[in-house]
């Protein structure tokens, strides 16, 4: 398991117009480990996904796939590799047997397409023009093409995008079966509960830089969890048990409504409920809620628009001095 | 049932990229009538004009004047139009991309995807000199290498400008379009429906540099046998070195992808 099967150090990405898609990332993924990139549209998934893919060639730092560089050893890595694409790729007027035929003629080791097919449930669809498939069916098609090949490592930019609530759970399944067999698998996702669901380890990608890393578990160990309600009519916040005993890192006030935010999240409730029964008030709305990865991501992105607009005003300073 | 081949070959993975752009072009009507059927008509309205034209003193005939031009339109409908739309189309449906993430090399999808193209105009050349020696009294050619060498230096010359065409359309329609200007420039000026022996000496001068007119003097020459070994020599330089620049902008200019 300590075997490194995508290795990734300060990888930088510039477009044509000069616009910095990846801007230093780095980050590995062992053997055999399910990996997730996350973000919000534009934080450069795909086009770090690309670069992995051997599609195009960084604008700095490395990148190693089965310890050779995808894009100058092609050769070398493509056979041992399978990749789905965000979008599709397919010739309208193919049948979808027609494509998967086709692909199998140029990937080593592939399995009959009748097999491919069957593997993600199109196999009643085989005879059908692919213009003519919806958006789901389209996905599954791009994912037999990926596996056909029985790859070590899989490629799959936003697998589940177009598909249905059942699809979705379908292709999870399928690809922890995978993964279970041994497949390395470097996915990314905007759905939270995807890479909840199936990802060993995470990164959140956010404007081109990864802003936290790890497991699920750890990656959410460092948001903190929240109490929120509203305070009884007659009742101040200083009327409360002092919060740091609590242990309540911090608050916010709005209105009647109070939000506390701690790291431990029983102590602090405890806490607080004990309080309301001696002091016999009803605490309204009341909710307590563990750290998650939703909230994990909103703070990221929040924290950033924040940095974001204290930079724009740094700015603004040293253009009036 | 088609076997599983534990590794891939470069003719291998060309071939099943042949075979799915075959059965493409099958489907799409409109491109397979224009490629298969103009080589065969224009030719006949190009009797009419060859018929009347002075042709003493030139070496040539009726027929070396037809068959080199009518081999000339296959060169430029059956191989060059429908080639740079193909091109156009595969790269709109991402579907270039998408086979660039596999095994296949970058010139193994250009030549894959440009075989059935470049397979109906060999077949169309070879029909042509059939028809033309049995109908215009052609007979055989009289310096056959002459005429293999035009006819295989055309073919890559056009594929590859079939690809840098494509390069600078964004769609199909706009595809079409784009390969005019060479096809009515190579039309008038690289002797389909004039023969430089018949042109000005000043004009022919120029238009012999022309892609397509190298192309279509070997062929001629190699037919007609009226070719002296310089003007032989002269024809394969520009014929190479046209395939030589088209193949350099290619690799310069080719785009995989759709503008974003």
């Amino acid at each position: 398991m300590t075997d490194q099967v995508i290795d990734v150090t300060g990888l930088r990405r510039v477009y044509g117009g000069g616009f910095e898609a990846v801007r230093g990332v780095s980050f590995g993924v062992g053997r055999g480990e399910l990996f997730a990139l996350l973000g919000t549209n534009g934080a450069g998934k795909t086009s770090t996904m690309e670069l992995l893919e051997g599609l195009a060639a960084p604008a700095g730092g490395r990148v190693r796939v089965l310890g050779h560089d995808p894009y100058t050893e092609r050769s070398a890595v493509r056979p041992r590799i399978g990749v789905m694409l965000q979008e599709g790729g397919f010739p309208a007027e193919l049948t979808v047997t027609e494509t998967v035929r086709m692909w199998a003629g140029c990937t080593c080791g592939a399995r009959p397409p009748a097999e491919a097919l069957e593997i993600v449930g199109l196999g009643k669809r085989a005879g059908v023009r692919v213009k003519q498939l919806s958006g789901g069916e389209k996905r599954r098609l791009d994912l037999a093409m990926a596996l056909i090949g029985r790859p070590e490592v899989l490629f799959l930019d936003e697998p589940t995008t177009g598909l249905d609530a059942e699809g979705r759970r379908e292709t999870w399944e399928l690809v922890r079966a995978l993964r279970d067999d041994g497949t390395t698998v470097l996915l990314t996702t905007h759905y939270l509960e995807e890479a909840e669901e199936l990802a060993d380890r995470l990164a959140i990608l956010h404007e081109g830089r990864i802003a936290a890393e790890g497991s699920v578990a750890d990656v959410v160990a460092a948001q903190p969890s929240h109490v929120s309600f509203d305070l009884p009519e007659g009742y101040f916040v200083g009327d409360l048990p002092p919060l740091a005993a609590l242990g309540v890192s911090g608050h916010e006030i709005a209105g009647r409504r109070v939000r506390l935010r701690t790291h431990e999240l029983q102590r602090a409730a405890t806490g607080l409920l004990l309080w309301a029964r001696d002091a016999r008030v009803e605490l309204g709305a009341l909710d307590v809620r563990a750290a998650s990865l939703e909230e994990a991501f909103l703070r990221i992105a929040r924290d950033s628009e924040q940095a974001g607009t204290e930079d724009e005003r740094a700015g603004t300073e040293e253009m009036a001095v | 049932m088609s076997t599983v081949a534990v590794t891939t070959t470069p003719a291998g993975r060309m071939r099943a990229l042949a075979r799915a752009e075959l059965t493409l072009l099958g489907r799409s009507k409109g491109t397979l009538f224009a490629a298969m059927f103009v080589p065969f008509v224009l030719p006949f309205s190009m009797r009419q004009a060859a018929t009347g034209m002075d042709l003493k003193g030139t070496g040539l005939s009726l027929g070396t004047v037809v068959l080199p031009s009518a081999l000339g339109f296959s060169l430029l409908f059956a191989v060059y139009a429908t080639l740079t739309g193909v091109y156009v189309a595969r790269r709109e449906e991402l579907v270039l991309k998408r086979l660039r993430t596999g095994e296949l090399r970058d010139t193994e999808i250009l030549a894959g995807a440009a075989l059935p193209s470049v397979t109906i105009g060999i077949v169309q050349c070879l029909v042509l000199s059939a028809g033309c020696a049995v109908l215009l009294d052609t007979g055989a050619p009289s310096a056959p290498h002459l005429v293999v060498l035009g006819i295989a230096a055309g073919l890559v010359m056009f594929a590859a400008l079939a690809a840098v065409t494509g390069s600078f359309s964004r769609s199909t329609e706009s595809a079409q379009v784009m390969s005019m200007p060479l096809i009515f420039v190579s039309m008038i000026g690289s002797g389909l429906f004039i023969p430089f022996e018949v042109m000005p000496d000043k004009v022919a001068a120029v238009c012999e540099l022309l892609p397509l007119s190298s192309v279509i003097e070997l062929i001629r020459g190699g037919w007609a046998g009226h070719l002296s070994t310089g003007d032989a020599l002269g024809a394969l330089a520009t014929a190479v070195a046209w395939t030589l620049l088209s193949v350099f902008a290619v690799r310069r200019w080719f785009r995989w992808e759709p503008r974003h």
